[in-house]
């Protein structure tokens, strides 16, 4: 070792080139160490639990119908692709629409409540309460009454879904700053050019953070819509194909749909976290990486 | 109250505050908030085309209010405020003590605000604004975004918005205290040299004498509970201003009076 300089020692003899003393090297294996942990922590613990999870199932002799080892369930997921893709269709469809109502409605009622203070006072009461009844308690009611069973499905899923976009979106469209609220009063700007250009981009990291909650909302809402309302006949939805395979103690089955139910959830909260970063990176501090 | 004191005689030949046409005044104006706060108590200040005015007193006084009435977001609640041509009261810049810009927005398009809520479209504008960002010195990050420039970069940025339309009055309300000392000085003199450029009056608001002996040729100082006018200052010495003047005799000499009379204005108030 006595003899091995290195390029960066030798620099900084000569008193040339980047000095890099030991404080700087040790943040830097920090910070490499800090990136790789990033994805390689999860991704071994994953494989580890994986792997423990299926030699224990083997090495116990655990029945199928009691905990399938993940081999199995893979398995179980390939050969039933063709009718679970169909069901994972209807419960991605459920999803998709229940919130982009979500969407529309929860962010339609926070700019109508920016608009109209009069109207916020009057029906906060009512999105309050449709929020806190808990929704299987309404289901048998919601069976009553609508008829059509997209419909009820998609309610049911709306509702689980539309409150964190409200209350986000309500919240980011109030806190604007007053120094450019006054600017835009000074310049003259009318009510819509002061929703257009101030109060939407203000609102808009809120209202995206709101997304990100509902995305995964409306995944439960469209699940428990189906536990709750049953398939309608029509293509079953996946929420759907667990329950049937539960009656059946096809336990296999059951894990198999619950593993595209949750890769579903994933992908759109990924998707959602994509779409965050593509408006925002730009300018907003949430989504700017710092050295 | 309200003594005028000329410093010295007039040395700008002719152009002094009080020979400028009447742009516009604060008429005996009173502001009360609630029932009791007294936030201005009978303020009167004539502002001539061209003057550099600065109001200068401890925090609570009145500054804002008095600037918040001028650009019409506040109404008083005795007397008026006048414009000799309504027209200015419509085209006004305004500078905050935080650069107060959209952080969605480039610079450009921040710079373009003003323009864009009176209807005018971007390409006709373009060259204004290409000016004022050259005039600041920011011609190189027209497409940056705020979050990208420094401290002192966001305010040039506020004070291009606020020249954007070519206002006749600009108001500022303690636009450099938030920064360091050197950029400040650094505000300061670009601000007196673009001041001179453009040719339109200043209202400055600030708390620090020296910013204000430097800066303006009309010292209001004001005192509080309730906010009034204590006295005002003239400083006759002519423009440009550099380094040589902040070192004059009469540079320090001005400053000890103005000191003087904040000392007092703050001495008048019934608690710190
Ligand atoms: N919107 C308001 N409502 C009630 N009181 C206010 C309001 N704005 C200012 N005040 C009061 O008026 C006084 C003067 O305030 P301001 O003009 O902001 O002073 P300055 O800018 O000189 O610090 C202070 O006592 C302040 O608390
Ligand atoms: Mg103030």
């Amino acid at each position: 070792m006595i003899t091995e300089d290195t390029a960066e020692n030798k620099a900084a003899l000569m008193g040339s080139g980047p000095v890099v003393d030991s404080e700087e090297a040790a943040r830097q294996r920090a910070k490499k160490v800090e990136k790789i942990a990033g994805f390689a922590l999860p991704i071994g613990l994953f494989v580890a639990l994986i792997g423990f999870w299926e030699y224990w199932v083997v090495a116990a002799e655990i029945p199928h119908y009691i905990l399938p080892s993940p081999s199995v369930i893979i398995a179980k997921l390939f050969e039933n692709l063709p009718s679970l893709s169909i069901s994972w269709w209807t419960t991605f469809k459920i999803t998709v629409g229940a919130l982009v109502l979500a969407m529309l409605g929860g962010g339609g009622l926070a700019v109508l409540f920016t608009q109209s203070r009069r109207i916020e006072q009057a029906l906060m009461p009512y999105v309050i309460v449709l929020q806190v009844t808990p929704i299987i308690a309404i289901a048998p009611l919601i069976f009553l009454y609508i008829d059509s069973h997209m419909v009820r499905v998609l309610f049911v899923a709306w509702i689980v879904a539309f409150f964190p976009i409200l209350s986000n979106s309500a919240l980011g469209l109030r806190s604007t700053d007053h120094n450019l609220n006054d600017l835009f009063t000074i310049y003259g700007a009318s009510r819509w050019q002061r929703l257009r250009f101030l109060q939407l981009p203000s609102a808009l990291p809120s209202f995206l953070g709101g997304m990100r909650i509902a995305g995964g909302l409306a995944l439960i809402g469209a699940v428990v819509a189906e536990f709750t309302m049953g398939s309608g006949g029509n293509a079953a939805g996946l929420a759907f194909r667990i329950l049937e395979a539960s009656y059946r103690l096809k336990v296999p089955d059951m894990f198999a749909a619950l593993v595209l139910v949750i890769l579903t959830g994933v992908a759109i909260y990924l998707i959602l976290a994509w779409v965050t970063w593509k408006l925002l990176h730009k300018w907003h501090e949430s989504a700017i990486t710092r050295e | 109250m309200a003594s005028e004191i000329m410093t010295s005689p007039a040395s700008a030949g002719g152009d002094t505050p009080n020979k400028r046409p009447l742009l516009a005044s604060l008429r005996h104006v009173d502001k009360v908030f609630g029932t009791d706060v007294v936030a201005l108590k009978d303020m009167s200040l004539d502002i001539h085309q061209g003057d550099f005015i600065s109001l200068l007193g401890p925090s609570g006084c009145g500054k804002s209010t008095a600037l918040r009435i001028i650009t019409g977001l506040m109404q008083p609640s005795r007397g008026k405020m006048h414009w000799e041509d309504p027209e200015a009261a419509n085209n006004l810049g305004v500078v905050f003590q935080e650069p107060t810009l959209m952080p969605w927005a480039t610079v450009e398009k921040n710079v373009y605000l003003p323009h864009k809520l009176k209807g005018t479209p971007k390409s006709r504008v373009q060259n204004d604004i290409d000016e004022v960002l050259e005039l600041v010195g920011l011609d190189k990050f027209a497409g940056a975004y705020p979050r990208e420039l420094s401290g002192g970069m966001k305010m040039r940025v506020s004070i291009a918005r606020a020249l954007a339309t070519r206002p006749r009055l600009i108001l500022m309300d303690e636009p450099f205290a938030a920064l360091d000392e050197i950029t400040r000085q650094k505000l300061n003199d670009d601000l007196l040299h673009l001041k001179s450029k453009i040719n339109c009056t200043v209202i400055f608001v600030t708390h620090s004498v020296f910013e204000s002996v430097f800066l303006s040729d009309r010292i209001v100082v004001m005192a509080r509970r309730p906010g009034r006018v204590i006295e005002e200052i003239r400083v006759d010495a002519p423009y440009p201003r550099d380094l040589e003047f902040r070192t004059s005799a009469e540079y320090g000499e001005i400053a000890r009076r103005t000191s003087d009379a904040l000392l007092s204005a703050i001495g008048d108030g019934d608690d710190h």
